[in-house]
């Protein structure tokens, strides 16, 4: 065990240099002077030269790239353009407000997705597989963004009950936080479901032809029992390998969920970031995401190879 | 995994004999004729104002009602098709083929060739992919083209992965071995024996990308960092819509719809090719 966890964790370090170089490469290549990028236009001279030195811009590229780590790894990712404030912090600001959304699309998918999984599964080809199925498709095939606008539509323009954007902290004011969270939450949710719930149902028709469910049946134990206890049971470990493959999925839909209902997270960052050529925000915000990912997957492969014995020889 | 056996005939036909594939061909059908035809479609062009109806509703001569500068919806739906099948052809074909080349030539040479090329794809899976397809149009800049190279280069790795994995098993297969015995080169081996073996499984997988495609466009075009305006692209008209929610709710609905429908249609397409083709479903 300890040995593959070795080897997954020296796998992410080739991984996590590539991201870091793509990263670096883009300030570096757009077009024009990087002082300019990483600056703005109104640098004075003094500005630009302590910058130039900063970065050892007269270097050659690798130099610079090497110069780049070191200030990364001593947590300096640069100064936003816009504001002035170092983005380190206001990275890890916005990635509060993120996460509290990520958690709760997860929870939303999971409310929809492993009843209507298992409920599909258990009732294959009926008329319940059939709309589940239906519904899936659905879920798949609507940009997440109109889901959002939708539900704006519905639940703040027709049915003034839900606020359409901000954030409240949970600290602060908790159904506020509550109030602020169901849309956005619902409109990342239900994208996520649709995949969720197909790998629920083909898990667990897997798990259902097992003999040991037969068993089970034949024992004579409760229905239910024999559904949720032994068969789901054991359907879980794909649906959490999928989660965690979806954490992608999920971290780009936060970046539009976030801009349709204007919460303050790492999605909107980037995107207003982009906007705004604040470049350094956005190779930061960039590079945070990427690396959180990875992270994620490295994660989901641990959780993996903890319940299924199996994968940890490979 | 052998998708190397030759299609048996009819495996194609079936596609008709099923319902689903049939509702998606229909939509997609629909898309490509108004992608096509949208100039005699309708009356008007996607940037022409009609001052005297602005945000109009559903009226006889605006059906799908009209936008904040006077613009007829419909017209611009119909205009908007062109641009999500544009940005879906080109992109998963410049994807696709690229995939397919990195994914054989990794395959076929192995050794270091292969570790290179496939540690560069799983560089580029370490991205979400909207968050690389963002970061690659702020670079380049908003625009039609860079949005599609955009999306081509967020859908590369998984053709390329498709494409080796599928190479493993046709080169070690016999008639290979014996084409390699007989002189022939890895060029030709590569394009008259592999990569017409490799073929189907990217072409299914193709049409699946064409609905995810469709919907990255749309995110990149919500977002300001697609195709720029005047020109009518579903995100785009979505995006403005968000403006006048109250005013005009029709103005979101319309462009989602088509979206929606669109992507829906591919998918169904997609999921049939796959059921018809893919040996394993049987």
């Amino acid at each position: 065990m300890k040995r593959y966890l070795l080897y997954r964790i020296a796998s992410l370090v080739p991984i996590l240099f590539g991201v870091s170089v793509v990263v670096f490469l883009l300030v570096r290549l757009i077009p024009g002077d990087p002082v300019v990028a990483l600056l703005g236009m109104e640098g004075s001279q003094s500005a630009i030269d302590a910058l130039r030195a900063h970065f050892a811009l007269n270097a050659p590229l690798p130099m610079q790239y090497l110069v780049w780590l070191r200030h990364l790894l001593t947590g300096d990712f640069g100064q936003s353009i816009q504001s002035g404030q170092a983005v380190l912090p206001m990275l890890l600001g916005a990635l509060v407000p993120t996460l509290w959304l990520s958690l709760a699309a997860t929870a939303v998918s999971l409310i929809i997705a492993i009843p209507a999984g298992v409920v599909a599964a258990t009732r294959r080809d009926g008329p319940a597989d059939f709309g589940a199925s239906l519904l899936a498709l659905f879920g798949l095939s609507m940009p997440s963004f109109w889901i959002g606008v939708l539900l704006i539509l519905g639940f703040t323009i027709y049915l003034p009950l839900l606020p359409a954007s901000g954030y409240v902290a949970p600290s602060t004011d908790f159904s506020g936080f509550l109030a602020h969270i169901i849309l956005p939450a619902i409109t990342l949710g239900t994208a996520l479901a649709a995949s969720v719930m197909r790998m629920t149902r083909s898990a667990m028709l897997d798990v259902l032809g097992a003999d040991f469910v037969r068993t089970a049946r034949a024992k004579g134990l409760p229905r239910r029992q024999v559904i949720w206890r032994h068969a789901f049971g054991n359907a879980q470990i794909p649906i959490i390998t999928l989660l965690g493959i979806q954490f992608g999925q999920l971290l780009g839909g936060v970046v539009i969920t976030e801009t349709v209902f204007s919460w303050p997270g790492i999605g909107k960052l980037t995107v207003d970031a982009i906007f705004a050529r604040d470049y350094p925000v956005v190779q930061g915000a960039v590079l945070l995401t990427a690396a959180l990912f990875v992270l994620v997957n490295l994660l989901t492969d641990m959780v993996y190879a903890l319940v299924d014995p199996r994968l940890r020889r490979s | 995994m052998s998708t190397v056996a030759v299609n048996p005939p009819g495996r194609l036909r079936r596609l008709g004999r099923r319902p689903r594939a049939l509702v998606g061909f229909v939509l997609v059908a629909i898309a490509v004729f108004a992608a096509i035809f949208a100039p005699w479609l309708t009356p008007y062009t996607p940037v022409q104002p009609d001052f005297g109806a602005m945000l109009s509703g559903p009226t006889l001569a605006h059906p799908f009602g009209t936008d904040d500068l006077g613009r007829d919806v419909l017209t611009r739906v119909l205009y908007g098709a062109r641009v999500s099948l544009l940005i879906g052809t080109v992109s998963v074909a410049v994807s696709l083929i690229g995939g397919a080349l990195l994914g054989s030539v990794a395959g076929y040479a192995g050794g270091w060739v292969d570790g290179a090329i496939m540690r560069a794809m799983d560089i580029v899976f370490a991205f979400p992919s909207i968050l690389l397809a963002l970061g690659i149009t702020a670079v380049l800049g908003p625009s039609l083209g860079n949005a599609i190279l955009a999306i081509a280069v967020v859908n590369l790795p998984v053709f390329a992965r498709i494409a080796r994995a599928q190479t493993l098993v046709v080169i070690s297969l016999d008639f290979v071995e014996a084409k390699r015995a007989l002189g022939f080169g890895a060029v030709h081996i590569l394009t008259r024996t592999v990569l017409p073996n490799i073929a189907t499984p990217l072409v299914v997988q193709g049409s699946l990308l064409f609905a995810a495609a469709i919907i990255t466009e749309s995110y990149l075009s919500f977002l300001g960092l697609g195709a720029q305006p005047p020109t009518a692209t579903w995100g785009t008209m979505l995006h403005d819509a968000i403006g006048f929610l109250s005013l005009a709710p029709s103005l979101a609905w319309f462009p989602g719809m088509a979206i929606f429908l669109t992507v829906m249609g591919f998918n169904l397409l997609g999921d049939a090719m796959r059921d018809a083709l893919d040996p394993r479903s049987d």
